[in-house]
């Protein structure tokens, strides 16, 4: 196990020109764009929570990624379906075309929510058109209807039905907004059709993107619904519910006196999604995935939002604070009180885990917001991320990367697998965050893994309550013993090495 | 406060705390606005009905919970067992994120694949140029000694070649003129996984097969594994069998055994074990190809027998008389005696079916996954004296409804059972609320029928996710039906004795030797 590695951030540059070698000249030169350390940016305002300036945004984000390379990115189906659409419990969603899409996605993502599944709730269902090749040939539209009418027969209590396009849907030229707007009618229930092609845009990000204008176009303009809104009413705005993470910071917002209207979409119901727009302010945890609809509900209803952060007591505290600050005194007062309520948790938490955490380096590479926003948790607990990236980020996430991360961080932008290897053998780091994917590779190279989407079936890692299960978690993984079994003693490294 | 440094509470009971079920109470009345709480049983208890059953037989359009996959799915796992082999997917990204999770999931091992990356000026141009560049960067990344393409929906749909886009990009330079890069188109709109897994072995061993000017036949046998999520121990279990039999001339075309079973000691090997690339075209002179799973290699069987070899085909040889159909088709075709090694090992498994007949005789099954392994499931259960009541393969065709019925009507214990081709498990809900029965045996999404129904379930087909580590353990052979009938005994006792946990109450039959 032991290997050349570099001793640290001195070191990134040229292990960055190393990892580029290997490629084709043409594919090194594209890459070359998506890997940087992180560098201090003199012009810019330290973060106030983190006392950060650094600069990451020069790393060309949200491009097509180069084939052959093994991306680990996902698509518009996997953005839409999985991610926005998925987790909305009373509606169906069809994933429509071939089998494979919806079978892939079966309840991975962890959306938690509480309902009668098959009944009045249909996240952990998998619902399909199932194509075959008459429906490539001939059109799927038919086929589509009937199938609306079939599950309104078998399903009488859905709300509603959203129509998940998967590739061969926008490539035949079927007219699924038209087989939503005539079943809308026959059946006097939302029908959404979601142009989510697994084809369209270079990841999951467009799939959100084409997701929220779903959204807009055929829930929150269809009309307006009867709800008399409080002073108080507030939205969770992208807050997926893995591992139960949106109920974990629904209890601090109701703590401090918020009404939590909707939430979106975790646990969600198509109600909580219309009448969202009646509320006073749109908290936005994965700006990513949901900015779009907030920035729409600013513009046409008048709401307005903010991004917060929930990961980790630091930045838990300083959102209550500066949610709270859109309020009155009360709720501030209440802010003060809940921070104060749980100190003694988050003392406890630190005591326990800090000691056994304190210094260890980390290398994350997820999606959405977690790449910066867990930084800050890792910080709370002496950890120390000392390289980071995005699947599917743009220019503003890298941006909001540099207020989380210090100067010297390795930033990777659609690492390839061959890249994340070698930066992962080349720093060897405490522990990485990342995904299904990655987890074994870098279990048998003999660092400890935590998956970082799902939270590796574990959960929730948001709020107060969360935070106690993320320490012990890192913890758990990090000092388990079987890291250090994986040496035969009769055979030293020098001998496999030799070898 | 429910939370504390302690005792750290997860998912599960945390949000059990009374904190938490007000907040849920409360968001349930004031802002779900569901239906009531009667109407959500009422329809409950209506989706349990015959009723219901008629109404959820009748669909036409509507798949739900399909037992299936799609099939690239199946041509990458074929891939894989291969020698330093990459698995390329012509066609949109996302699915090759969908298989590597699928595939990681189950195994608990790293999956890698890579994929084209077309977007949507490919869609409108094709990914001639995604082909090229492509098969270029994964060469000179991963150093594969062989590149196997498939393809997803995508670029079947709009029809790219891929005959000659490997052609022109040999061309361009991509790969050397030599260098293999067999193909299969794989349209997702056709057949399942068991297909993709098809027509990738044609497509791998046409690749070699058909550029020898002549087959010169030798004793040499091939065996085909096909799909299997127990194919890591089943593969090694092969291997020992036929090792027992004096076989040591044969070739498994597609070994995934080391690849989905690779140790942890500080390398991460994303090549490992594998068919060697010499050996394919070899295999070409082998006097027969056995295929372990009829229906993962109907074209590939076609296609050995047009070359001049026998074939034959199992229905995934597990249980006595599976087992025994395969040994004996060994040994015609090799000329090697069936050892006494194998024949005390048998009897081994008939000793512990003696042993425990009581526990399963009269015992009522529902099974479902692909079509071979439910035959050959089936197939034991009948020899224990179980009664499968519902045979389910999504993916199941006539043909193999055809083939379970002739199996069943072979035994009395198989005249109530009825087979269900091309269903999906939420037709098996209403099969298992109107005619219940005492075990379900399937893959890990069971487990909503297993909590809709209560029926207990028995992980024996792929995926399983919830469960680790099966796959490294045979299920095939007399050897691995043991393992499955310890499995499927462990669950009856394990019932048992929840069902006379209760104290003072049902714990007089909480019997201590059963």
């Amino acid at each position: 196990m032991a290997k050349d590695h570099v001793s640290g951030p001195e070191d990134y540059e040229s292990l960055i020109e190393q990892v580029l070698e290997a490629y084709p000249a043409k594919a090194k030169k594209k890459r070359a764009k998506h890997l940087q350390v992180s560098q201090p940016d003199p012009e810019a305002t330290p973060d106030p929570e983190t006392g950060h300036a650094s600069k990451c945004d020069t790393t060309k984000s949200n491009i097509k990624s180069i084939p052959g390379v093994m991306t680990v990115r996902g698509c518009a189906y996997a953005g839409s379906k999985g991610v926005v659409w998925g987790p909305v419990k009373d509606m169906i969603h069809i994933s429509h075309g071939p089998v494979g899409c919806g079978q892939y996605s079966w309840s991975q993502r962890r959306n938690y929510y509480i309902g009668q599944t098959g009944i009045d709730s249909f996240v952990t269902m998998q619902f399909t058109t199932d194509f075959q090749e008459k429906d490539i040939v001939f059109g799927g539209d038919k086929k589509l209807g009937k199938m609306i009418d079939e599950l309104e027969e078998l399903f009488p209590l859905s709300k509603g039905t959203t129509i998940q396009s998967e590739c061969p849907i926008g490539l035949i030229g079927d007219d699924i907004e038209a087989v939503a707007r005539a079943k809308n009618k026959e059946h006097e229930k939302t029908m959404v059709p979601v142009r989510c092609e697994g084809f369209r845009g270079v990841s999951q990000s467009l799939g959100h993107h084409i997701a929220n204008d779903a959204v807009r176009d055929w829930v929150l303009d269809k009309g307006d619904v009867d709800y008399e809104p409080g002073p108080y009413d507030v939205n969770i705005i992208g807050d997926y519910n893995i591992g139960g993470d949106a109920w974990s910071s629904r209890i601090l917002l109701e703590e401090i006196g918020l009404n939590v209207v909707g939430n979106w979409s975790g646990d969600a119901t198509l109600a909580e999604m219309e009448r969202a727009p009646k509320a006073k302010l749109n908290l936005i945890h994965c700006y990513r995935s949901m900015n779009y609809i907030c920035r729409y509900m600013e513009e046409k209803h008048g709401v307005a939002w903010m991004e917060y952060n929930f990961f980790g007591p630091t930045q838990i505290a300083a959102s209550l604070r500066a949610i709270a600050a859109k309020f009155d005194e009360t709720i501030q007062a209440n802010a003060e009180t809940v921070i104060a309520k749980y100190q003694p948790l988050v003392d406890a938490i630190n005591a326990k885990y800090r000691p056994r955490l304190e210094g260890k380096s980390v290398m994350l590479y997820v999606g959405g917001l977690r790449p910066r926003h867990v930084v800050t948790a890792y910080d709370d607990l002496g950890m120390n991320v000392v390289g980071t990236g995005y699947e599917f980020a743009h220019g503003d996430d890298y941006k909001r990367t540099g207020h989380y991360v210090k100067d010297g961080t390795l930033i990777y932008d659609d690492v390839t697998g061959y890249e994340l290897e070698k930066f992962i053998e080349g720093i060897r780091p405490d522990l990485v965050g990342s995904g299904i994917k990655e987890k074994y590779p870098v279990q048998k190279m003999g660092i400890p893994f935590r998956q970082m989407h799902s939270w590796d079936y574990s959960g929730p890692y948001h709020g107060y309550d969360g935070y106690a299960i993320f320490a012990r978690d890192m913890d758990l993984a990090i000092n388990n013993p079987v890291w250090g079994l994986y040496d035969a003693p009769w055979k030293g490294p020098e001998a496999i090495a030799a070898e | 406060m429910p939370q504390s440094a302690d005792k750290v509470l997860d998912h599960a009971p945390l949000f059990r705390e009374p904190e938490y079920q007000e907040m849920l109470e409360n968001k349930k009345l004031k802002f779900e606005c569901g239906h009531p709480d009667e109407l959500v049983k009422e329809i409950g208890d209506w989706s349990k009905s015959w009723e219901y059953r008629e109404k959820n037989l009748a669909r036409e359009a509507a798949t739900i919970n399909p037992a299936k996959a799609c099939q690239p799915l199946g041509a990458v796992f074929a891939s894989a067992g291969y020698e330093k082999t990459m698995s390329f997917v012509h066609g949109s990204q996302g699915c090759v994120a969908y298989y590597r999770s699928h595939l990681s999931r189950h195994f608990k091992e790293p999956a890698s694949c890579v994929s084209s990356s077309m977007t949507e000026d490919a869609a409108v141009f094709g990914g001639l140029i995604n082909m090229v560049d492509g098969l270029a960067n994964t060469k000179a990344l991963y150093d594969p000694s062989m590149i196997a393409v498939s393809t997803t929906c995508m670029a079947e749909v709009i029809g790219d070649d891929l005959n000659s886009f490997i052609i022109q990009a040999k061309e361009k330079g991509s790969v050397e003129a030599d260098f293999n890069v067999p193909y299969a188109h794989t349209p997702a709109f056709v057949g399942s996984h068991v297909d993709g897994y098809d027509n990738m072995q044609k497509g791998i061993l046409s690749n070699f097969w058909d550029k020898a000017e002549t087959r010169v036949a030798n004793d040499s046998i091939n065996i085909i594994p096909g799909f299997d999520g127990f194919a890591v121990g089943n593969v090694r279990e092969l291997k020992r069998v036929l090792a027992e039999m004096g076989i040591g001339d044969y070739t498994i075309l597609s070994d995934v055994s080391d690849v989905y079973d690779t140790p942890s000691d500080g390398e991460f090997r994303m090549y490992s074990g594998g068919t060697k690339i010499e050996d394919i075209p070899k295999a070409l002179n082998a006097k027969a190809t056995l295929s372990l799973q009829q229906y993962c290699t109907p074209k590939t069987l076609a296609y050995c027998k047009d070359k001049g070899q026998e074939t034959a085909s199992f229905h995934y040889p597990m249980g006595v008389k599976g087992t025994d159909g395969f040994l004996m088709k060994l040994s015609e075709l090799t000329g090697k005696e069936i050892p006494e090694s194998l024949r005390l090992e048998r009897g081994r498994l008939i000793d512990a079916m003696a042993d425990s007949q009581a526990y399963l005789h009269g015992k009522t099954y529902a099974i479902y996954g692909d079509p071979d392994f439910v035959y050959a499931m089936a197939a034991f259960i009948l020899e224990t004296g179980g009664e499968p009541r519902h045979c389910l393969a999504t993916n199941g065709s006539k043909a193999w409804a055809k083939q379970m019925q002739e199996l069943l009507d072979s035994s009395p214990f198989g005249k109530e059972c009825q087979v269900w081709a091309g269903k999906d498990l939420w037709h098996m809900r209403s099969f298992l609320n109107t005619e219940p029965v005492d075990i379900l045996i399937g893959s890990s999404y069971g487990k909503y029928l297993e909590r809709d129904t209560g029926t207990p379930l028995l992980r024996l087909a792929f995926p399983i996710f919830d469960r680790h580590h099966h796959h490294r353990f045979p299920t095939m052979f007399y050897q691995g039906t043991l393992t499955v009938l310890v499995k499927m005994l462990d669950l009856i006792f394990d019932k048992l004795d929840d069902d006379t946990i209760d104290p003072g109450k049902t714990d007089y039959s909480f019997d201590l030797t059963r």
